[in-house]
Parts: C-alpha cells; sequence; structure tokens
C-alpha cells in the first residue's frame, strides 16, 4: 500500500515536571515515529504543559503513537485537532538581504503577508511573521530571490475553534487509596 | 494535598523517611547492594524489623531475585543499589521486567543534588537510561517527597498492566532532616488504568464465541499477573474451546487438561499452533501476538477473527487488528464472559474442530529421541525433573534451549509455579530469579533449570543463596555449548559453530565449583542415575543444590517454526513437516 502519510497535530496535556520532554521525545524517536514539529508551553494552569506535536504518520499508526503516549504516566489528556475545525500558528523569523535599491521591494513583500519588520541593519532586515505552514512557505518564496542570510521557526501551535476547552478541569483528580495502608508505619524518632 | 492526613510527624532523615516508606508499601524482603550514594539508607535499614535486606552479590542479580520474588508471588519485588554502576547493573533486570510486565521497584542512590550534571564520581543519569524500559521512574532531590513518590511506584508498579519502577534518590535527600508523612491518597491525573470491560464489547464477543466453529483460546501472561486462572478454567469448562498457553502463561491452565493444546509459537507443539494458525476465531487474553507466537503476521491465522482482551489498551491492534477490542483486566473479562455465555448459553458447536485438534494433538506429540550411545538426553532429564519435583514445585529457568524443553516437558498445573525471562530473553535470568522465588515461598521447592551458558552469567548468587539460607536447587542441562544458537547454526548456517562451544563439561568444574559456594554439587550424565539424583537433591532442604547433568550436546528443540517465516510451515522434526492443510477443505472458510 503506498497510501500518501498524512500529518496529524495533536494537543497533548502534561504534567509539567522536569523530564516529562525527554519522555515524549524519547518515545516517538524509539517506536519509530516522525515528529515533524513539536512546541511546548505553559497553560492557563500552573500544572499543566501544554505539547502541540504534528506528526508524520497513517491512521492505524496514529493509533499507537496515541496510545504509546497515554501510557506515560505524565501525560494527561490528548486530542487530535484537525485542521479545519482549529486554528494553528507558526512563528518565523527570517534575516533577508536588503540594501537601499532593493529595500522597498522587500517591505512590499512583507507588507502583503501582513509580516512586521523587527530589526533593520544597512545590509538587511528582520521580518516577523506569525501564519500557518503555507503561508509561511510562501512568503518565504516571495523573500527567497532577495537572499535569505538566516531564519528560525518555531513549532506549530494549535487551539480548536469554538468555546470549548480542552483543558477544562484537566487535572479531576482520582484519589487512590496509598498502597498498604492498613500497615500503620512507626516513624523512627530522628538521630 | 499529599502531606494532609499523614501518619507521624517527628523530624527523620531521608533515609529514615524512605526505609519507612518502604515498611508502610508493605514491604518486607529487597535485594540489594549498597554503595556510596545509597550509603545513607543502608543504616536505618540495619534496624528494620519489617525488612529483611539480602546482599547479593552483583545488582543485576537484585534485580532477577527482585523478578522472580514478584513473579512467584504476585508481590512487588524490590531490589536496591547505588548510583552509577550499581544502578546501570539494574538495566536488564528493568527490561526483562519492562517487556514481562512483572511488578518491580529499584531503589537507587544518586549522587548529591547539587553534584547531578556535574560528571561526578559513580554518577549517571539512571533515570534518563531506564525511560524507555521502565513503566515510570522518579529522581527525588527533596526528602518532603520520598514518601509520596515511594507510595506511587508501588501504586505504579503493581496495578494496571504491571511494571518496573525506579526511584532514583539524591544522597543529599537521604541526609537531609525532614519529616515523615505516608499520604492517605495518590494523585496521579495521567494514570488511571481501566480494569472494567466494556459491556457492550462483552456481548459482542459472546456473540462471536456462539457462532464460531474453530474457537481457540489464546492465553497470555496477562492472565498469570491478573490471578485470573480459576476463571480461566470456567470459561474453558463452560465453553470446551481448546486452550494454548503461551510462553509467558505456562501454568494458568493445566497442562493435564485434555483441552490444553500446549504451547504456541516458534516451538509450540503442532497442535497448539494449528490451533490458532487454522482458527475462526482467536480469543486472546493477555496475551500480545508476539512475533514468537505469530511467526511471520501476514500469513498468521489467516481466517481468524480475533477478540483482544489486555489491561493495556497499546496491545490491542498493535500487530494484529482487533475485531472485538476489550480493555479490561483479564480477571474481570474472563468472569464476565464466563456470566454472560452461561446466561445467553454455550451453545457453540466446535465438535469437529476439537476432534481434529485432538487428532493433530495423538498423531504430533511431543517428543524425543533418546541418544544410541546411551548418553543422556536433556529434555528427559528435564521430564523426570517435573515428575519427581512435581507441580507444587516452582520452576525458574535461563534462555535458551533448556527453556523450551522446560516450558514443554515440566508439566504444568498451577499459575506462578514457571518463571522464565520471556520478552527480552535473558540469559543468566534462573538462579537469581530461583533465588527471589525460594525468599518469596520458603515452604516451597524451587529448582532453577539452566543451561551451562546461563549459569556462567549469574552463578556468583550461589554464595548469597547458601550464606543467606536460601536453599534453591539447581538443574545444570549441559550441553557444553551454547545450545540454541548451535541449533541454528546447526540449521541454518551448515553446521559451522562460531563460537558456541563452550567447552563446559571440563571447564569449570562444576561440582566443585558449587562446592566452593557452600553448595552440594552432583552430577549425572546417564539416564538410569537421572531419578536417583534428583531424589538426592530433593532430600536436602537446608543447602543449595546444583546438579550437573551432562546431557547429549546435539539435541534439539522441535517443534520449530524458522524465524521469519508462516506458522503454516513449522517443522515437528527436523525435514518433517506435519499435515495440518487439510482442514481448509472441511470447514466453510470465512472471507
Amino acid at each position: 500500500m503506498s497510501t500518501p502519510s498524512a500529518k496529524h497535530t495533536l494537543s497533548v496535556l502534561v504534567e509539567n515536571k522536569p523530564g516529562v520532554l525527554a519522555r515524549i521525545a524519547g518515545l516517538f524517536s524509539r517506536r519509530g515515529f516522525n515528529i515533524d514539529s513539536l512546541a511546548v508551553g505553559p497553560t492557563e494552569h500552573p500544572e499543566v504543559s501544554r505539547m502541540t506535536i504534528v506528526v508524520n504518520v497513517e491512521e492505524s499508526p496514529l493509533e499507537q503513537v496515541t496510545k504509546q503516549l497515554n501510557k506515560l504516566v505524565e501525560v494527561i489528556k490528548i486530542v487530535e485537532l484537525d485542521g479545519p475545525g482549529s486554528v494553528n500558528r507558526e512563528l518565523l523569523l527570517v534575516k533577508v538581504r536588503a540594501d537601499a535599491a532593493t529595500r522597498g521591494a522587500v517591505l512590499d513583500a512583507v507588507q502583503l503577508f501582513r509580516a512586521k519588520v523587527v530589526d533593520v541593519s544597512p545590509e538587511a532586515v528582520t521580518v516577523q511573521a506569525v501564519g500557518n505552514a503555507d503561508k509561511l512557505a510562501d512568503l518565504l518564496r516571495v523573500l527567497e530571490p532577495f537572499g535569505i542570510r538566516e531564519l528560525v521557526q518555531s513549532g506549530m501551535v494549535a487551539i480548536g475553534r469554538g468555546s470549548r476547552s480542552i483543558s477544562e478541569r484537566p487535572q479531576r483528580p482520582v484519589a487512590v487509596p496509598a498502597p498498604a495502608s492498613a500497615i500503620k508505619p512507626i516513624a523512627s524518632a530522628a538521630g | 494535598m499529599s502531606e494532609q492526613g499523614g501518619h507521624g510527624s517527628t523530624s527523620v532523615t531521608g533515609a529514615q523517611s524512605l526505609v519507612t516508606s518502604l515498611e508502610a508499601a508493605g514491604v518486607t524482603d529487597i535485594f540489594g547492594i549498597p554503595g556510596g550514594a545509597i550509603l545513607p539508607a543502608y543504616d536505618p535499614l540495619m534496624d528494620s524489623t519489617r525488612i529483611r535486606h539480602i546482599l547479593v552479590r552483583h545488582e543485576q542479580g537484585a534485580g532477577h531475585a527482585a523478578q522472580g520474588y514478584a513473579a512467584a508471588t504476585g508481590k512487588v519485588g524490590v531490589c536496591m543499589a547505588t548510583s552509577g554502576p550499581g544502578a546501570t547493573n539494574l538495566v536488564t533486570p528493568l527490561a526483562d521486567a519492562h517487556m514481562d510486565s512483572v511488578p518491580m521497584v529499584a531503589v537507587t542512590g544518586q549522587v548529591g543534588a547539587a553534584m547531578i550534571g556535574t560528571d561526578a564520581f559513580q554518577e549517571a543519569d539512571i533515570r534518563g537510561i531506564t525511560m524507555p524500559i521502565t513503566k515510570h521512574n522518579f529522581l527525588v532531590t527533596d526528602p518532603a517527597d520520598i514518601p509520596r513518590t515511594v507510595a506511587e511506584a508501588f501504586h505504579i508498579a503493581s496495578t494496571g498492566r504491571p511494571g518496573p519502577v525506579l526511584v532514583d534518590v539524591a544522597k543529599s535527600a537521604l541526609q537531609a532532616m525532614t519529616t515523615f508523612s505516608w499520604p492517605d491518597e495518590l494523585h496521579l491525573p495521567g494514570y488511571r488504568p481501566v480494569t472494567t470491560p466494556h459491556a457492550k464489547q462483552i456481548k459482542e464477543a459472546v456473540r462471536l464465541i456462539r457462532q464460531a466453529r474453530r474457537p481457540v483460546l489464546y492465553v497470555g501472561g496477562g492472565v498469570i499477573r491478573a490471578r485470573a486462572s480459576r476463571e480461566l478454567a470456567q470459561l474453558a469448562a463452560l465453553t470446551g474451546i481448546p486452550v494454548v498457553t503461551t510462553l509467558m502463561a505456562r501454568g494458568a491452565f493445566p497442562d493435564s487438561n485434555p483441552q490444553h493444546l500446549g504451547m504456541p509459537g516458534m516451538h509450540g507443539t503442532v497442535a497448539a499452533v494449528a490451533g490458532l494458525q487454522k482458527s475462526d476465531l482467536i480469543i486472546s487474553l493477555g496475551a500480545r501476538f508476539d512475533d514468537r507466537v505469530t511467526g511471520n503476521l501476514d500469513s498468521f491465522a489467516p481466517h481468524a477473527l480475533v477478540i483482544h482482551a489486555d489491561i493495556d489498551p497499546a496491545e490491542i491492534g498493535k500487530n494484529r487488528h482487533a475485531d472485538v477490542p476489550i480493555v479490561g483486566d483479564c480477571k474481570e473479562v474472563i468472569a464476565q464472559l464466563v456470566a454472560l455465555l452461561t446466561a445467553e448459553g454455550a451453545d457453540g458447536d466446535y465438535e469437529a474442530w476439537v476432534a481434529f485438534l485432538a487428532g493433530l494433538k495423538k498423531s504430533y506429540p511431543l517428543g524425543y529421541d533418546t541418544p544410541t550411545d546411551g548418553s543422556l538426553a536433556p529434555q528427559y532429564v528435564i521430564e523426570r525433573l517435573g515428575a519427581i519435583a512435581g507441580p507444587e514445585a516452582v520452576y525458574a529457568s535461563g534462555v535458551g534451549q533448556h527453556q523450551m524443553w522446560a516450558a514443554h516437558y515440566v508439566g504444568y498445573e498451577n499459575p506462578n509455579t514457571w518463571i522464565n525471562s520471556g520478552g527480552l530473553g535473558t540469559m543468566g535470568y534462573a538462579v537469581p530469579a530461583a533465588m527471589g522465588a525460594k525468599v518469596g515461598m520458603p515452604d516451597t521447592t524451587v529448582w532453577a533449570i539452566d543451561g551451562d551458558g546461563c549459569f556462567q552469567m549469574t552463578n556468583q548468587e550461589l554464595a548469597t543463596c547458601a550464606i543467606n539460607d536460601i536453599p534453591i536447587k539447581v538443574a545444570i542441562i549441559n550441553n557444553e555449548s551454547l545450545g540454541m544458537v548451535r541449533q541454528w547454526q546447526t540449521l541454518f548456517y551448515n553446521e559451522r559453530y562460531s563460537n558456541t562451544d563452550l567447552h563446559s563439561k571440563r571447564i569449570p568444574d562444576f561440582v566443585k565449583l558449587a562446592d566452593a559456594y557452600g553448595c552440594v554439587g552432583l552430577a549425572c550424565e546417564s539416564p538410569d542415575e537421572v531419578d536417583a539424583t534428583i531424589e538426592k537433591a530433593m532430600a536436602i532442604d537446608d543447602q543449595p543444590v546444583v546438579v550437573d547433568f551432562r546431557v547429549h550436546r546435539d539435541a534439539m528443540v522441535w517443534p520449530m517454526v524458522a524465524a521469519g517465516t508462516s506458522n503454516d510451515e513449522i517443522k515437528y522434526a527436523r525435514d518433517l513437516a506435519p499435515k495440518f492443510d487439510e482442514v481448509e477443505d472441511d470447514w466453510e472458510v470465512r472471507a
């Protein structure tokens, strides 16, 4: 079968604890899943972080990805955000060659894409653009002929449309009794 | 939150808090070795009246002992080691426990919090190293976190799909003063194993079971971990459906039961392999369609629908599509299947199928050739061992030919009596695992059935056994070679025996070695001495016993499905393929 591989955007709510990123990155690499992009940041709950992971897999491996992610103790919730039902954005900073002769044309392109110039020097301008992957690719195509000296791009972040929140009461703490509660421990006295 | 309602609030060291936490978690036995970073914990451990610490000779031995303890008793096994090399020596047992879903907690010392990341003496990032081979792991740098972390570790290790959990504690946290407070409850928002199956799925499963003509109960290690043998016996008796038990599930269903076809897979019986391969409905209970069971996946059981019950949702559909996925604990799943089948009528018509498989079982029984030169057949030794030590004994094995023969020829009647390294295939598992099992079941006879190659990897734990009054018995199936590798060289590499000859009938002298370790050493090399030797070993119960069974070196494990090929290609013996293809014509094959 040669069905084209598809990109899926997963929003993963995780406990904000050290090592969580390593756990998730390690899981992807050892199970042979390819990450296209990954972005991590805080949420409205200080104890919860949110990762937006773009994976390049077909449907049935995608199910394995989410099941394996769900097995991680620190993963609280996974939601797949599909294209039309969600808003997704990436941030691009790009240093474009622009001298007195070409600066005007560069600025025109920047304006056309509603991007912003955030730094200017005699030989170059630094452009900031926010958008989905297609828009940023288009912008780069237009800027490319002027000469791209350096570029940096963030991972995608995404959020579902509408009023619902995926992190509503994400904690919902299920309290379980601690093991061997029958044994009353004797705290040894301090030495 | 965890601090609320705890017991006690006296000021203690982190080390005391750790020992008290382990006591509170119900720990009675720990296998370990002290060292610099964990040293503070060993001081209060000396005063514990609840915990017996057994000083092993190598951390790998501690890890496998904890596994054997857990596998025999169902309780969480515990091992302890220091930072750096102590911790990295636990890597193999942790990976092994992860593969075989063994509930286990490893406590390791770590260098002081301020030293972490500086390449300090005996520093290793054991949390990072063990991330892929543990169910979960922790690094504790704040002594106040010790009780809650220990409680969480035991909860995670023993619930859901069991597995190993590592708790790495910085030396600075062990030395600092803190207050001990055992949590009343745990808050793990991302950890909620589902144990109760969905009623709709049970209903659908029962519908398929009643309709099927060629169903088979494919029983995996999950049935043992879930302690669901009684429920399985009920389901089998109610429906009459043939049963296969995987390497991890030997003992989950009595070998003496005529419905039992034996072990499936690469070295499975012909009837068990055919039972899966020709089935129209595989009822998988706590099994995971491992490559050693399925052979080539694309041609595995081509006409079977699959009911897949497992507590780990990620196993369902991982290798083989599940027509009816059931997430739940095997004990609950099987009990609900029994209840609904009883209510609706277990009226499936499997008569022809059962007769067909019974015929295969009769035509292709397990068997072996007796060497014509009067030397000892390894299978005979194991068969006699099983007969004399009986089904109440516990058998731990290493990995290789002797493991397959032990799986086939001992004869298991009870769960938790067969302990082996299934998924990882760790040579050297037997002796320390038997030691752990004996500590957990002191009144039970525990035999390690080991190969001469395996035995030489971990036999230093015989010293631990002799000194700590852990009288295990070891049967070395000595064919003076890495037998399974040698078998593959015989079959697939033109009998070119590259680096598989161990010369272990010459060096070492296992009898003298046993003697040096304070054990009784016996040797046996002819069939007529076997019973007497085993009986002699059985009579000794105050010392470990090691028996060097010097067996014929060319014996091979049969049946066999060559790696990567279809189960249809099973060979009953070399160049002998059983006939079971006619089944295709006898039954209406489902599309």
